[in-house]
């Protein structure tokens, strides 16, 4: 007899381990695939997943199998026209042959690439993998402490807003409980007695009257215990737990001068996604503040940042100043962790280099986690890079790179964030 | 017989209305003869389906790449509605697993039932291929040691280790049957305390083989003539028992790949009748029932037009067509001898003097378990069915520039037709023959295996990355060489790169 079986609330993802055993198999394929993908993306956009391109080729897994040519014999159905002996034209080799005994791999060459979707977080994980957050840990520990308030029981004191209702009449019960026993078991006992005496045939008018001039005097007391009493009063009691600060803000600035044309403005933009991207992984909330300068700074949102067209010279400092004063403002270096990304082609006012770099060094670096500069130019470095090339040597948590097509992002931002074990020794 | 009350036509199911169809397609069945393992039917969803699908329809498979790599391409064709899901998978294993899927309507599952929980389920007891070549009750039992010594050898010598091991056996699967000799039947219990024993002993075995002591050189000359001694077409048993530096656990990896393989070997061989016989059966049970009164005429409609979907066979030159539809030539072709049984023309009687008028039901059964693909088509194909078919061989030479229709239905075609179409099933025809005939022990060790072509039909070109993967498993040189004109030509081979382990 047959034994029907219902599996459908059993696990469906029984395919999970092998899905992941594949990903991880192929992951320098589809790490490059993902480094494509990046180049394509919206700024904001972290939701989505990503779909990963594999030429099939390196997908395949050989076997011993027959190839092309050789004397063939097949047998067709549904002839219509020919007779034994016919010499036909050979058709051209994709139809016809191939399938009959379900080897596609018969007829390997014109496959398409294996192409297939992964999530969110797959495609983060791959993006962002060996990389890391510099100088996160030890800073995150000693400072960027915020308090949440949690409950943690019950205490016999605090403010009225506190009182816990339920805990408190529950107190109250059983302090009336507790404090009547003894006089309930009185009344009862006198009761008692009240009706034996009433009930006799003999008159007992003075006893009674002393019986029920107790119970009187017991009903009182009983009515006397309060029903609430400061006592019983229960409030809900709040500690304070300390936990790591998760508040990012993101400082990107950018050159917005007259030599900054639009495909190096992509690139920063590029390279600003992709370190968006890498902070969500770490912060749940992240704010970012635009900066763009020429000679002057300005705060500005993302369209404006990326779109608008302005010309003029470059004074850089500008951008700094102002993101000194935004954090003054808004962001306290103790509650917010801060990092700076500036993108420039290098250009600036000769004269305001050493301005910038007394300004990193004074205000920013103190209050930054990380502040990472990129130039995007094909010419020679000018005195900007000269100057933050100092301040690299002192501050560990600054880097620069210099990117000259689109294609060094990616790398230039893993040579940025990679685990560095040199830090630590 | 009192006649009995219509069965609900659904369209949706429920468990009971499963319970009644399968009560009365297992009374029909029986009553047809059909001796089955016990049932046991599980209703899936379709990612559930998807997950089997990719396991290649083992219901335990150990872990690897591959099948993650066959979920994600089944799941991605699903999801653009590329394909549709196979109504059912069906496990060779007692008791005989179905797979039923949730989406199915009632004419569906009841079709599938009769398909795979009585066609295929007694072909796979009945057969003797499956017989001989596969042991149902332990097949669960083995898949289970088999995914859980993999997932301990990941954990004792790293996932790495462990996959690479692996892909290189199943570059070498379709050589790890023995063809020729039986397998044993052994249950679980067995198999552990086996492995364990095996594993000690076949290492000193090994080493021994290998040893090459000076003194040794009288014995040494004796044995030079060659080993092995007759050429062996098992490599990856081969491998398992000869190769020389693997370790007791790789070999145990070679063994389970080897055995797997093993269990898939009578279902390459017996497509054309497997499915055949499955079509006919359901077709025949739900007819039947149908001539009872328990199947309504909307049933019957739906349950049709799913059956001529499966059994059709597009011509040569439709866009659809891509090659002989296995379904249409099995259920044609066992439609066709019970009408040779019942009904048989004088030609019939030409032809099949045996089975012309006798018991269908018997000779059918005769048919199910003594043949495979390829003896039953050149038994069974009857002149009507090449007729119906309108069947035509093409012969195809490289050398020419025009192919040559060597024979169509008709009179003088019919035997050379049958003969080209039951070759177009012989697994020694349309696998490569790849046979070990050296291994040079007391030399360089190196490894050759020899292609011998059928129809001057050349190895493709992923034989050179098979060599690497063979390489990976022999870790000494490998070559394959070919015949060509009465002398040896190496068409491919693996140098081995890591010289020093040698010494």
């Amino acid at each position: 007899m047959a034994n029907f079986i219902d599996r459908r609330l059993n696990g469906k993802n029984k395919s999970t381990v092998n899905r992941q055993r594949f990903i991880r198999r192929y992951k320098s394929q589809i790490k490059k695939s993902v480094e494509r993908a990046i180049n394509n993306r919206g700024v904001t956009d972290t939701e989505s997943g990503e779909s990963i391109t594999i030429p099939r080729k390196d997908l395949s897994e050989p076997v011993f199998h027959q190839g092309k040519g050789g004397v063939r014999d097949r047998v067709h159905p549904g002839n219509d026209q020919y007779s034994a002996g016919d010499r036909i034209k050979r058709p051209p080799p994709q139809s016809g042959q191939g399938s009959g005994q379900g080897k596609a791999s018969n007829s390997g060459e014109g496959e398409d690439d294996f192409v297939f979707s992964i999530s969110k977080d797959e495609y983060l994980n791959l993006l962002f993998e060996d990389l890391e957050l510099p100088n996160l840990e030890k800073n995150q520990l000693n400072k960027l402490i915020d308090y949440k308030t949690v409950r943690s029981g019950y205490c016999a004191e605090g403010v009225p807003a506190n009182i816990d209702i339920v805990k408190s009449l529950q107190g109250s019960v059983a302090r009336r409980i507790a404090m009547t026993s003894s006089k309930r078991k009185q009344l009862k006992a006198l009761q008692l007695e009240l009706a034996d005496l009433e009930a006799d045939t003999f008159d007992h008018v003075s006893e009674i009257k002393t019986v029920k001039k107790a119970i009187n005097a017991l009903e009182k007391k009983i009515a006397a215990v309060p029903f609430i009493d400061t006592f019983d009063l229960r409030f809900r009691n709040y500690a304070r737990q300390p936990i790591p600060t998760s508040k990012a803000v993101m400082f990107c600035l950018m050159d917005v001068s007259g030599s900054m044309d639009q495909a190096t403005k992509d690139i920063a933009k590029r390279f600003y996604i992709l370190l968006y991207l890498f902070l969500t992984r770490t912060y749940s909330t992240i704010e970012v503040v635009y900066i763009r300068h020429h000679t002057q700074a300005k705060e500005v949102d993302e369209q404006e940042f990326f779109y608008s067209q302005e010309t003029g010279g470059t004074i850089a400092s500008s951008a700094l100043e102002l993101m000194v004063e935004v954090i003054n403002d808004r962001y306290n270096p103790t509650e917010w962790n801060i990092y700076g990304a500036q993108a420039s082609d290098g250009d600036n006012w000769a004269d305001d280099s050493p301005h910038c770099y007394q300004l990193m060094m004074d205000k920013i670096m103190p209050a930054c986690r990380y502040f990472s500069y990129i130039e995007i130019t094909q010419r020679a470095h000018q005195t900007l890079w000269q100057q933050y090339e100092k301040v690299a040597q002192a501050k560990t948590h600054f880097a620069m790179q210099h990117i000259q097509t689109a294609d060094d992002i990616y790398p230039v931002f893993r040579e940025l964030f990679k685990k560095n074990t040199q830090q630590v020794a | 017989m009192v006649k009995k009350k219509m069965l609900s036509d659904g369209p949706d199911w429920t468990f009971e209305l499963l319970d009644q169809y399968q009560t009365e397609i297992a009374r029909v069945a029986k009553h047809y003869k059909l001796d089955t393992y016990k049932n046991q039917i599980e209703v899936i969803t379709a990612e559930q389906m998807m997950d089997a699908y990719a396991s290649v329809g083992m219901p335990i498979g150990y872990n690897h790449w591959t099948y993650g790599k066959k979920f994600i391409q089944t799941e991605q064709n699903y999801k653009r509605g590329q394909m549709g899901l196979a109504y059912e998978i069906v496990i060779n294993s007692d008791p005989c697993i179905s797979y039923l899927m949730e989406e199915n309507s009632i004419t569906m599952q009841a079709l599938v039932m009769a398909h795979a929980c009585y066609g295929h389920n007694s072909f796979f007891k009945g057969n003797y291929l499956f017989k001989s070549w596969t042991d149902a009750s332990s097949i669960i039992d083995y898949l289970l040691f088999a995914k859980n010594y993999i997932a301990k050898c990941e954990h004792k010598y790293g996932i790495d280790e462990v996959e690479s091991c692996l892909d290189a056996c199943h570059a070498l699967m379709n050589h790890g049957v023995d063809r020729y000799k039986r397998p044993q039947k052994i249950s679980l219990e067995e198999e552990f305390k086996r492995q364990t024993a095996r594993e000690q002993y076949l290492q000193s075995q090994v080493n021994t083989l290998w040893r090459t002591l000076p003194a040794d050189k009288q014995i040494k000359t004796k044995h030079a003539d060659n080993f092995p001694k007759e050429p062996q077409e098992n490599i990856l048993y081969f491998i398992e028992k000869n190769a020389p530096l693997l370790k007791p656990w790789q070999r145990e990896i070679v063994r389970i790949v080897r055995k797997v393989s093993q269990y898939f070997y009578p279902q390459k061989q017996t497509q054309v009748m497997n499915e055949g016989w499955a079509c006919f059966w359901h077709y025949t049970i739900l007819n039947h029932l149908y001539d009872e009164g328990l199947l309504s005429d909307q049933f019957m409609i739906e349950f049709l037009h799913n059956h001529t979907n499966v059994v059709a066979q597009p011509d040569y030159n439709s866009p659809y067509y891509s090659g002989i539809n296995p379904y249409a030539l099995g259920f044609n072709m066992f439609i066709d001898i019970k009408r040779i049984c019942e009904a048989p023309t004088e030609e019939d009687k030409q032809w099949f003097p045996d089975i012309a008028g006798s018991d269908w039901l018997e000779t059918l059964h005769f048919a199910m378990e003594n043949f495979k693909d390829e003896s039953f088509i050149s038994q069974f194909l009857s002149p009507k069915l090449m007729r119906d078919f309108k069947l035509f061989h093409i012969h195809d030479d490289e050398k020419e520039n025009f192919v040559e229709i060597a024979a169509i239905h008709n009179e003088s075609g019919y035997q050379a037709l049958r003969t080209s179409l039951s070759n177009q099933y012989n697994l020694s025809n349309i696998e490569p023959n790849i046979q070990v005939i050296n291994a040079d022990v007391s030399g360089d060790r190196s490894l050759t295996l020899k292609y011998t072509p059928h129809s001057e039909i050349p190895l493709a070109e992923s034989s050179e990355e098979v060599m690497k993967h063979l390489h990976y498993l022999w870790q000494f040189d490998v070559k394959l060489v070919e015949e060509h004109h009465g002398e040896e030509k190496v068409i491919a081979q693996c140098p081995a790169v890591e010289k020093e382990k040698a010494s």
